[in-house]
């Protein structure tokens, strides 16, 4: 067992669509799952969400983490429908930097998992992300068993 | 694939039949030389010439936590759209020797699944990490000014493995120096001096066409060795498997047997060599 309780270690992209570039956010959670034992696949700002989908499928990650401080949460479910889409569904996203508290509603609706906000402890960030890989592994898990058979 | 074990198996089995076809280049180099730059910029090469590319980059993994930091493709973003380019990052989980334990499986999976060429990419080399050249047909060593002088060009190691060097930055101050050292290292050496030193810019793409019509050339020269040199790599992962599995049952033995060796070798009684052979015949098989 890895350090982050799962083995293979979580496999989290850290990521930012649209066009802010306030990287700082993205960059020290990046190193905030890290240390917890996750392999981190770390882009820098201004990806497409194209972008974003071939990523999640060439690399096969548990959770997709978008950092967002100047509006672009607001295209997050239309990463979400594209993730459908391309039968990623059951990858996890969460999102972290500024969102308005009523725009929080959309973006769970939309299949977002949490929102983590300014101040949001490590250990709390940490804690959700290690839950929900767990989750979705069991999920690819499953899966993986039914075409083995 | 990446995780090993009885599934990893089940799938490699299927896909091995289908293997042989993919032309596998190596990229090493010391950390910060550009590899992940340059083979940004040789994948352009490849693309034009309609050829579909996977890439498998490794990255080191956390000694401490165990985790990291997958970064390579942060260099490769002009590819972020391109269906035929298939990259994916590898951690190396404490797999010493510049590569990850399931390289092996990632890269037959990438030539099963038809890709032309697939590049592998080495975490940041020191001297002594070699691994790659059992796996590539074609190893390129990525150098970069400024490293070092003319006895670390001699000295052994990576830069034996080199089918291709490459000085890249070849635009900063000292970049001829370092072509030098390494020409005069080849000059000393017994076998292989004629491996081609090349000069690259891969932020402006200077000097990368040359590089693929270099590497494109050996290649060309490699085709016939290809199914022993596979045959060999596999002798190889078989006898490292089975000292991994000898290793996990020798720490999971529970055998007084084993502490009284152990007590024997620390006291000097018996040495370590010995000591090992006979804790070999407790494992059963």
């Amino acid at each position: 067992m890895t350090a982050c309780g799962l083995n293979p270690p979580a496999r989290v992209l850290v990521t930012k669509i649209g066009l802010d570039g306030h990287d700082r956010g993205s960059r020290i959670v990046a190193a905030y799952l890290r240390d917890a034992g996750m392999e981190v696949i770390y882009t820098p700002p201004w990806q497409s969400i194209p972008a974003v989908v071939k990523l999640v499928l060439e690399e096969d990650v548990d959770v997709v983490g978008i950092s967002s401080l100047a509006t672009d949460h607001l295209i997050v479910p239309k990463l979400a429908d594209a993730l459908r889409e391309a039968g990623l569904g059951h990858v996890g996203i969460i999102v972290g930097g500024i969102v308005p508290d009523d725009e929080c509603p959309a973006l769970l609706q939309a299949g977002v998992s949490a929102i983590f906000g300014p101040g949001s402890p490590r250990d709390d960030i940490i804690a959700h992300v290690a839950a929900l890989a767990a989750k979705v592994r069991d999920v690819k898990n499953a899966e993986f068993r039914e075409i083995a058979q | 694939m990446e995780t090993g074990g009885n599934a990893a198996d089940l799938i490699h089995r299927r896909v091995c039949a289908r293997t042989g076809h993919a032309a596998v280049i190596g990229f090493t180099g010391a950390p910060g030389a550009g590899k992940s730059t340059l083979i940004d910029a040789y994948i352009a090469v490849l693309r034009g010439g309609g050829r579909r590319v996977a890439v498998a980059a490794v990255d080191p993994s956390s000694p401490l936590g165990g985790g990291a930091i997958l970064g390579d493709r942060v260099r490769m973003r002009r590819h972020a759209l391109d269906p035929n380019v298939f990259i994916r990052s590898v951690a190396s989980r404490g797999h010493l020797g510049g590569l990850s334990e399931s390289i092996h499986r990632v890269v037959d999976v990438m030539d099963a699944a038809g890709h032309d060429v697939i590049i592998v990419e080495t975490v940041g080399t020191g001297q002594s990490e070699v691994e790659v050249a059992e796996i590539a047909d074609i190893c390129v060593v990525v150098n970069a000014p400024n490293m070092g002088d003319d006895v670390q060009a001699m000295k052994a190691g990576v830069l034996e493995i080199a089918d291709i060097l490459v000085v890249n930055k070849a635009d900063l101050p000292l970049a001829q120096r370092a072509t030098k050292q390494l020409r005069d290292m080849l000059k000393l050496r017994r076998n292989r001096q004629n491996v081609a030193i090349l000069e690259t810019v891969a932020t402006n793409e200077t000097g990368i066409d040359a590089l693929g019509t270099a590497i494109d050339g050996l290649l060309a020269n490699r085709a016939a060795d290809k199914r022993k040199s596979r045959e060999r790599r596999m002798r190889r992962l078989i006898a490292q498997a089975a000292s991994r599995l000898a290793h996990d049952r020798m720490r999971d033995l529970a055998d007084a047997m084993l502490d009284e060796l152990a007590h024997k070798a620390a006291t000097g009684e018996i040495g370590i060599a010995e000591a090992a052979k006979q804790a070999l015949s407790l494992i059963r098989p």
